[in-house]
């Protein structure tokens, strides 16, 4: 059972420990910085930090020693001549198939999610960044590497390197590159899987779920059986936009995403999927996911009133699991609050690992459960805004 | 010869950090040097690209420098340099 909660924060990182008198917070780390997204390595116990510095940009920080002291590295970087073509939200009254076609050179913006190769892979780390760039290292995070065939997917436009579009550009912007002043795709989930870590999946706002075989050589696109009710064509290969995608580690061909359309999960390593979500139960927009490390199918959500409010259903606070797959969901409300209750649950601040689930809210409450969501115990309440919880 | 300081905020990044007299015709050259003695500090004033990033400022003399693409703004003998973070609302 996990003994450890680190949590990233708008303010700095924090790690819970699991003491005789429940959960305790060490001092702040990274004090006074927006961190994105804190994980401590399973295989080595280097413990990852991804910076969001307002003004001095992205930057990764690591500590080798359980978070005595921290490393402030190299800065992940866009290789000179990777382009996209540049997105527009849409005007009232221009006609966007008559825009001539832009591209703009990439910088990184954001380094939004980290996940850790396998158990056989040593030193390979991955990051998913803003503006919609894979990045790997393979040295312990010393220098990283632009994954090159999905930048240049045929999906975006082809080998923008080599020259012009050769195909339609098919990814959307994320509302949340907004803030960095520009409209473009994020890759904000990297799983890896624990069978072959050749095996990747990686979640695109807004385009969807794409998967690689061979070690990230070849990209495909991976979201048969997705729904998108924003589009005139639910089931458009493209267009999707994954909240989060989560795999059962023990059990790797249950892969479940979370939307705006829904709760969706694939048995098959995400060759297709289903939407298991049930509205009346509110059960259906939300952002976070996590799932069972040996049952895959037993995943939890913490639903929101969607879409257009983002707000806590009905001033109560409620964490909803399944154990059969989606067919059913329980609504588990013990310890948590059930008036005036304005948290909503970002993608990466909800985890589970044994028994034990946890999640951080936008308005600094992290709450703990113990025996697998049946029952709730706060443990911080004055806390900045979480942005990523995950037990170490 | 620029006579450069720095906002104190970035002596948490980089502790010895100190206002210094740095050789060279332009704002680039002056963050090229920075670069060699301090590595990494480029990465918090520009981008990859080589921009300087949109919430930090340089000021040569009292003025903040006008090219933010390639910091091209060309320095005199004995020009004050100031890198410090945006003021940007908020």
């Amino acid at each position: 059972m996990p003994d450890e909660i680190v949590l990233g924060t708008k303010k700095g990182t924090l790690i819970f420990d699991r003491t005789p008198s429940g959960w305790t917070p060490r001092p702040i780390a990274h004090g006074g910085m927006s961190i994105s997204y804190a994980a401590r390595d399973p295989r080595d116990g280097t413990l990852w930090v991804a910076m969001d510095l307002a003004h001095w940009g992205p930057k990764l920080s690591r500590s080798k020693d359980d978070g005595a002291t921290w490393e402030n590295l190299t800065q992940i970087a866009y290789p000179r001549g990777a382009r996209f073509i540049e997105q527009h939200l849409p005007t009232p009254g221009q006609d966007a198939s008559q825009r001539p076609t832009t591209y703009k050179e990439a910088t990184l913006l954001k380094v939004w999610v980290l996940a850790f190769g396998g158990a056989s892979q040593p030193g390979v780390i991955h990051a998913g960044t803003l503006p919609g760039g894979l990045f790997t290292s393979r040295d312990g995070g010393d220098t990283w590497e632009l994954n090159l065939p999905l930048w240049n997917h045929a999906s975006r436009g082809g080998d923008l390197f080599a020259g012009d579009a050769t195909s339609r550009n098919d990814w959307g912007g994320t509302p949340a590159a907004m803030a960095y002043g520009e409209f473009v795709p994020g890759i904000h989930s990297v799983v890896v899987d624990p069978r072959n870590p050749d095996h990747l999946l990686v979640g695109v706002s807004s385009a969807g779920v794409l998967g690689t075989s061979d070690g990230g050589k070849t990209w495909h696109g991976r979201n048969k059986g997705m729904l998108n009710d924003y589009l005139p064509n639910p089931e458009a290969d493209w267009g999707h936009d994954p909240h989060f995608v989560a795999q059962s580690a023990g059990a790797p061909d249950f892969v479940w995403q979370q939307n705006h359309c829904g709760v969706f999960t694939s048995s098959d390593g995400a060759k297709t999927w289903k939407r298991v979500s049930k509205q009346d139960v509110a059960v259906h927009f939300g952002f976070p996911i996590a799932v069972d490390a040996k049952d895959g199918r037993v995943a939890w959500v913490v639903p929101a009133i969607g879409d257009d409010r983002r707000m806590a259903v009905g001033g109560g606070l409620f964490v909803a699991r399944t154990t059969d797959g989606g067919e059913s969901w329980q609504a588990l409300r013990k310890g948590l609050p059930q008036q005036n209750a304005y948290d909503v649950v970002y993608r990466h601040a909800l985890d589970a690992e044994g028994d034990r689930v946890c999640f951080g809210s936008t308005t600094g409450n992290v709450y703990v459960s113990e025996d697998r969501g049946e029952s709730w115990r706060c443990i911080g309440n004055n806390l900045p805004p979480v942005h990523s919880v995950r037990f170490a | 010869m620029a006579h450069v300081t720095f906002t104190p905020h970035l002596q948490r990044f980089f502790p010895t950090l100190a206002a210094c007299d740095i050789d060279g015709p332009t704002v680039r050259a002056v963050i090229d040097e920075l670069e060699r003695r301090y590595p990494g500090f480029a990465s918090y004033v520009v981008d990859e690209a080589g921009r300087l990033r949109r919430h930090v400022n340089i000021f040569v003399g009292d003025e903040p420098i006008y090219d933010r693409e390639t910091l091209g703004d060309a320095l005199g003998p004995s020009t004050p340099v100031f890198i410090v973070q945006a003021l940007s609302g908020g």
